[in-house]
């Protein structure tokens, strides 16, 4: 079964351990500024949105890549930037439509989430359930992702 | 069991052939590449400038991909088509007959009408051979004269810089990379080379390149004479002063040409088993509903997959393709969607600090879609830029946001995910 990140902004509470342990796994230090996983603060509405990418079946990103550096890992089903083939044009990150793929300055390629190879640091660290990783149909996040990616035009297809 | 031939082995062709055969197993494909290397990306022929890559890491796929999944790929020139007969005619002299034909055969520079550009060391920068002469050309404190601070021109700056070379751009718009920055952007982007030392001359054009004795050139072997009057010595002059469709084997095919081949929501000519994907193409622009050449890899990549999935079968229509582009040149970072310029009547969303070359300015429709974002620039923005066309392309109705992104407009990301996710209701 395919599992996925399923985020509950109802339960953040705006504790940036998602972030940190994300930085932790990918960098080896505590560096939110560089996680891929970000919380979002409505100071408005006084709530916190945990947001990172939703490993789209478009995959707008990896059909954008001029250079075929960012591939699909079929266990996880998450979406991977390959390091040694992304030459750092950035097409990716103004091609996805989420945001969720971004250049980094410090390392000239881009970065995204890629599932922690299938057992994410985010989800283990979020102590009250915001993010959690399970069986992607029993996640209704299949109606978040499909609210979010909504009339989306250049995706309109039917069979 | 169909023959489809996709003529052209840029993102769109390869695209297009690869959806096609991922839609359908069984059908023939054959993707026809006319240059002597293996499918690769102009977009990243900077990269190997500064020799960051090899030539092998600019090629779209991995070499044997095309065997891997029954596509036919073959190296020639098509001459000309003929729809009556279905029938492709190669430089060769030899035929191949299609039920279906894809045309992506992609843009050429443009050769401005000026004295000299025929002389051996002016090139263009577009194929990995131009890459070549301007990596032999391009040496340390060598002069090299830049026409066109286009979108190629500023991509390639930076891989010039490295090299050392003195770099003067020659560019005739009023500012750098007019087609798809504005003032202030443009702006900036000129005051920030300048500040790295390149020689930027905007408003300018040049008259001629003429041939100089090295010996009384100080070493040079050209003279780059500017309207202005001024001469600049030059060892090596690469020409980017755009892009034309390669329509010019088509002219008597009777597909319906205006400045590229006309096509529809589905790529699909005026001639329904023929297709046409990626710069040569002419089809509709999603911000403007007009039909336009956009000349860009997002548009290529969208279309060849449009084209693909229709040649399979299946039934693909877009409501356009959104203008956009992203550069970096020299590690400012510029990008801009969709009506940049705004649109008469709609509110705009603006900060501006030239003196850490900050720059934003969101764009808002009119009437019913006042609040719905409509085009964007960035300088220096590397974070969730893409969010930028989900906006657009959603036509997400921002509501309260509108006035918050007024207030601050680097909050896009998070009008985006207020939007898109349900922050008042607690769902289980």
């Amino acid at each position: 079964m395919q599992k996925s990140l399923h985020l509950d902004p109802a339960k953040c509470t705006g504790c940036l351990q998602c972030e940190m342990a994300c930085s932790y796994e990918k960098l080896g230090e505590f560096n939110p500024s560089r996680s891929v996983i970000k919380v979002f603060t409505f100071h408005e509405e006084g709530r916190f949105a945990p947001y990172t990418c939703t490993q789209c079946d478009e995959a707008w990103c990896l059909r954008a890549c001029p250079v075929d550096a960012i591939t699909m890992d079929l266990a996880s089903g998450a979406k991977i930037v390959i390091d040694d083939k992304c030459v750092g044009c950035k097409v990716c990150t103004i091609s996805c439509p989420f945001g969720t793929i971004n250049y980094v300055q410090e390392t000239g390629k881009v970065a995204k989430c890629d599932l922690c190879g299938g057992d994410p640091e985010c989800a283990k660290a979020c102590p009250t359930d915001a993010i959690t990783y399970i069986d992607a149909n029993a996640t209704g996040y299949d109606r978040m992702k499909a609210f979010a990616e909504k009339s989306l035009p250049s995706a309109n297809t039917s069979a | 069991m169909k023959h489809h031939i996709i003529i052209g082995a840029g993102p769109g062709g390869v695209v297009a052939a690869e959806t096609l055969r991922k839609t359908n197993p069984t059908d023939q494909i054959t993707l026809i590449g006319d240059e002597a290397a293996p499918p690769y990306s102009r977009m990243a022929i900077p990269y190997l400038l500064v020799e960051d890559i090899e030539e092998s890491g600019t090629f779209l796929r991995a070499t044997d991909h095309y065997k891997n999944h029954g596509i036919d790929y073959i190296q020639g020139r098509v001459a000309n088509i003929d729809p009556n007969t279905k029938t492709c005619v190669l430089e060769d002299g030899s035929n191949l007959s299609y039920d279906e034909l894809c045309i992506a055969t992609g843009s050429t520079p443009i050769s401005p009408p000026i004295e000299g550009i025929d002389l051996p060391d002016v090139h263009s920068c577009w194929t990995l051979e131009d890459a070549r002469q301007i990596s032999a050309l391009a040496t340390p404190n060598s002069n090299v004269v830049l026409m066109g601070a286009g979108f190629i021109g500023c991509i390639i700056l930076e891989s010039l810089v490295k090299r050392k070379v003195n770099l003067s751009v020659i560019e005739m718009g009023s500012r750098m990379v007019p087609r798809m920055l504005d003032e202030n952007a443009g702006g900036l982007l000129k005051q920030w080379c300048i500040e790295d030392g390149v020689g930027v001359y905007t408003s300018t054009k040049v008259n001629a390149i003429k041939l100089a004795d090295p010996d009384i050139n100080n070493g040079s072997s050209m003279q780059v004479i500017l309207d202005n009057g001024a001469s600049i010595n030059a060892d090596l002059v690469i020409s980017a002063t755009g892009v034309k469709p390669n329509i010019q084997f088509l002219q008597n095919s009777g597909l319906e040409i205006d400045q590229g081949v006309l096509v529809n929501n589905k790529m699909q000519t005026n001639i329904p088993n023929i297709y046409a994907v990626g710069d040569v193409a002419q089809g509709m622009d999603f911000s403007t509903g007009e039909y336009t050449v956009q000349a860009i890899q997002p548009t290529a990549t969208d279309h060849g997959r449009i084209a693909g999935l229709n040649m399979a079968g299946k039934n693909a229509e877009h409501n356009g393709s959104l203008n956009m582009n992203i550069l970096d040149t020299l590690g400012l970072i510029s990008t801009s969607y969709g009506l940049w310029m705004g649109q008469e009547g709609g509110d705009t969303a603006e900060i501006y600090t030239p003196e850490v070359f900050k720059y934003m300015n969101l764009r808002f429709g009119i009437d019913d879609e006042s609040d719905v974002l409509v085009g964007a620039t960035t300088i220096g923005l590397t974070q969730h830029v893409g969010v930028l066309r989900g906006l657009i392309e959603s036509k997400i109705h921002l509501g309260e946001w509108k006035q918050r992104l007024i207030n601050n407009p680097m909050r896009i990301m998070d009008a985006y995910v207020a939007s898109t996710q349900e922050l008042d209701n607690v769902v289980h």
